[in-house]
């Protein structure tokens, strides 16, 4: 058992304005990594595969820090993660099936994003003609009584599709098997050779509801690697913009909740809030959903003193009208009785997943990486996380609910003090290929973005992780030994992103 | 000729329910989406959908049986002929003495055995869940509804309901307990049985969490609008039961001659929108139940009716 190695670490702030230099470990040293993920004083934040090998990117929670370790590929093998920390294994799957990695000694070998119906077979590599692929298998259940319920991948609902394998006793679920990759568009592989404004639309189009957010994890990406320093009145407006998608994505899924326990009400009324949220965006920055806003570099629109009050008008609505809805959903018992105590999310488990945004925040995991991982303007804004240690249904209401008063509360710090300043400097190419790494929080929770730019600032690897990585497997635990039909409460509670990792 | 004017009153009475009850789901749909700050469908919606359905071509599951292309046929006779029974607008029909509450009740059970079957008939787990629900929401709304129907019977005297009507509306009876518990008891069995919000969501896409509508997932074409006209049915089956038991005003009775007739239609008409409101509100205002909370609501309905009984039984024996 040997030592985990030394890795280059970087505090968030370095991080953010300069290029970051991987560590670059033996096998060996990679297999500590893992023991170390295991045993829970790392964190995973996310796992890729590379031309020539697999890297992962870990935070280090208790002295807030970063590090992204790299391991060589042998005979076209590396070693597996998830063999000892399970939170890595989605990732390695879809690794392997983009890339054609192998993976020594991994849990689960089945294909993951790849459902034998794309053309070409490991699509970042050269792409040789796809074999075609065997059923899926999935995992074995065992036992007395047992029945099988399979949902999806088209639901009766206009949602996104993922196809949900329920194994129940009675009512009660046994087992739930969730697959994805439904809405894979190949992503990775359009970003590789593509500029950055290419890049920056895709990353814009990988998850619809957290455009923005992916925008800006992209741009930071690549002025981290670039080394562009970005004028303040563009970070004000990308927070601005952040917080607005945000306020918009909390408002109309707290109704959605309630609306899955068939309480149209709030629904209804949470749906006008998030309306006007929208329609102010449109109104302010011309997109109701802010997409192509963020570039890298700045931003590409600008506020003027008339949406600057059209922003305020919304929020003192919000605020007039907010805590009246959240008062009708605690006064509400038939909807508590449903919510409280459901799908409860084990905190020692949210943990180890690393469960970013409200779904670890309403199990005890304190993490905000506009707080624990700062980046500009989040640094000079004051900024309170909600926690919660209950995990069910409630908690995680209540957390997204406490994050509509907090996004409101930035977003008149914001407008408070907007500096005056150009919104855009122009990236200049670097002479040599770079790389750096974009996190910030999304809706759902941390988004990273690692992107690889070769001299002429073009990509050679862009990996987007949405949080919802670490989060699908946590509903799989969540709802076991609920009844089946609470799952779409506690799905509701998770939403968690088909299409962000699907990619 | 009184024989041809009662036949004429009788098939009267058939139409009416069959042409009101889509219009009545139309309106309580219409209520709530104007509770809810939407404009709504029209409340004409429904006769479109059904006309539209009977246009459309079937679409069968290859396993289906002939008990699966049956079935809705079934269901739709027994509701419509429970529903043509219970006094709408006028008593003493010329089929009155069959219209006898625990006959109503037997329809309204086999409907559902059908229902029930029809949903395990094609074999997918949907189906299955719906129907394995159902009949846990029927093993307490039955005897429930029983239980209520006694309560009634002990106080009327009878069961057959022309004469429960008549017996109600005459000033014979005053205020009773046993009645109140018996009204509290139909409201909630009507709620389960018409699968309402807080028991099921008639207007919910989440196939886990159905009950009727995941018996019917499979259907299709005019079948489906069988089964839709039949849930339309019972709904106003339903709340003409509690029109004529629990406020028996402005009821036509034979020889009130046409003024009274036209009374009866008014009366009931109203009747009928107060209670849609009604409904409409309350399902605006509660979230549904969680499964296995149902046994308890129906339980306590199942209670009151027993009680109301007992009740009845104690104050005569004394």
């Amino acid at each position: 058992m040997s030592e985990a190695p030394e890795l280059i670490w970087m505090r968030s702030r370095d991080f953010r304005i300069g290029a970051f230099p991987a560590t670059v470990v033996t096998e060996a040293g990679w297999a500590a990594l893992a023991r170390r993920l295991a045993e829970g004083s790392l964190t995973l934040l996310s796992l890729w595969a590379e031309d020539g090998g697999t890297a992962m990117a870990l935070h280090d929670p208790a002295a807030r820090r970063v590090a992204v370790a790299r391991v060589k590929a042998r005979k076209g093998t590396v070693p597996s993660v998830a063999r000892l920390h399970p939170a890595a294994q989605r990732l390695e799957r879809a690794a392997a099936d983009l890339t054609g990695i192998g993976l020594t000694d991994a849990p689960d070998t089945r294909p993951w994003l790849d459902h034998g119906r794309w053309q070409i077979a490991h699509p970042l590599n050269k792409g040789e003609p796809h074999p075609g692929q065997a059923p899926y298998a999935f995992l074995p259940v065992e036992g007395e009584s047992l029945h099988q319920v399979p949902v999806g991948p088209v639901h009766a609902g206009i949602i996104e599709p993922g196809h949900f394998r329920f194994t129940a006793q009675g009512e009660t679920v046994v087992r739930l098997e969730a697959r994805l990759g439904y809405v894979h568009k190949g992503i990775d592989r359009l970003m590789q050779g593509a500029d950055l404004s290419r890049g920056a639309e895709l990353a814009g189009r990988t998850s619809g509801d957290s455009t923005v957010a992916f925008a800006w994890a992209f741009a930071q990406a690549a002025e981290a690697a670039l080394g562009i320093a970005i004028p303040p009145r563009a970070f004000r407006l990308r927070a601005l913009m952040a917080e607005l998608e945000r306020l918009a994505n909390h408002l109309g899924d707290i109704g959605a909740i309630c609306n899955d326990a068939a309480f149209a009400m709030m629904l209804a009324q949470t749906s006008v809030l998030r309306e006007d949220v929208l329609r102010a965006a449109k109104s302010v920055f011309g997109h109701r959903f802010m997409r192509d806003r963020i570039v890298p570099g700045g931003v590409t629109v600008d506020l003027d003193a008339a949406g600057e009050r059209r922003l305020r008008d919304l929020l003192s609505l919000i605020r007039d009208r907010f805590p009246r809805l959240v008062e009708l959903y605690d006064d509400t018992a038939s909807l508590l009785d449903r919510t409280v105590g459901t799908g409860r999310l084990d905190p020692a488990l949210a943990a180890r997943f690393g469960a970013g945004g409200y779904v670890g925040r309403a199990s005890g995991r304190d993490f905000d990486a506009r707080r624990d991982l700062r980046y500009a303007p989040y640094d000079m804004l004051r900024i309170e996380v909600p926690v919660l240690h209950d995990g069910d249904v409630n908690a995680r209401v209540l957390v997204r609910v406490r994050e509509v008063e907090q996004s409101c509360a930035l977003i008149t710090q914001i407008l408070n003090e907007m500096p005056e300043g150009p919104l855009q400097v122009a990236p200049e190419t670097p002479g040599e290929p770079r790389e750096g790494l974009g996190l910030v929080e999304g809706f759902r929770g941390d988004i990273l973005v690692w992107l690889s730019l070769d001299a002429a600032a073009r990509i050679t690897r862009c990996h987007m992780r949405d949080p919802s990585w670490f989060q699908w497997p946590l509903l799989e635990a969540a709802i076991e030994g609920n009844i089946i039909a609470d799952f779409p409460l506690c799905n509701k509670s998770f939403n968690c992103s088909y299409s962000g990792p699907d990619l | 000729m009184e024989l041809i004017g009662n036949l004429v009153l009788q098939a009267l009475q058939m139409i009416v329910v069959l042409a009101l009850a889509p219009g009545l789901t139309g309106f309580v749909r219409k209520v709530k989406a104007r509770l809810t700050r939407r404009q709504g469908a029209p409340v004409l919606q429904p006769y479109r959908d059904l006309w539209r359905l009977l246009q459309k071509e079937v679409v069968l599951a290859e396993n289906a049986s002939w008990l699966f292309r049956v079935s809705p046929y079934m269901i739709f006779a027994a509701t419509w002929v429970a529903a043509a029974l219970v006094p709408t607008f006028a008593i003493g029909l010329q089929f009155s003495w069959t219209a006898d509450l625990i006959a109503i009740v037997a329809l309204l059970g086999s409907a559902r055995f059908f229902l029930a079957l029809a949903g395990m008939d094609v074999g997918t787990s949907f189906g299955g869940i719906g129907a394995s629900r159902e009949m846990m929401i029927g093993a307490f709304a039955e005897p429930a509804m029983l239980l209520m129907v006694f309560t009634v019977a002990l106080v009327a005297g009878s069961t057959q309901l022309s004469n429960v009507a008549a017996y109600l509306q005459s000033d014979a009876v005053g205020i009773r307990v046993s009645l109140g518990m018996a009204l509290v008891a139909l409201v909630i069995v009507a709620l389960a049985e018409n699968a309402r919000i807080p028991v099921d969501n008639p207007a919910t896409h989440l196939e886990l969490t159905m009950v009727h509508e995941a018996m019917v997932l499979e259907y299709s074409g005019r079948h489906l609008a069988m089964i839709e006209l039949a849930a339309m049915l019972k709904l106003l089956l339903y709340m003409a039961l509690i029109g004529a038991i629990f406020v028996p005003f402005g009821i036509h009775a034979a020889g009130d001659g046409i003024v009274g007739l036209l009374k009866g239609v008014v009366y009931f008409l109203i009747k009928l929108a107060a209670s849609a409101v009604l409904l409409a509100t309350f399902e605006t205002s509660i979230a549904k139940m969680r499964v296995f909370r149902v046994p308890d609501f129906l339980g306590a309905a199942l209670m009151l009716g027993l009680l109301g009984t007992l009740l009845l039984f104690v104050s005569r024996s004394l």
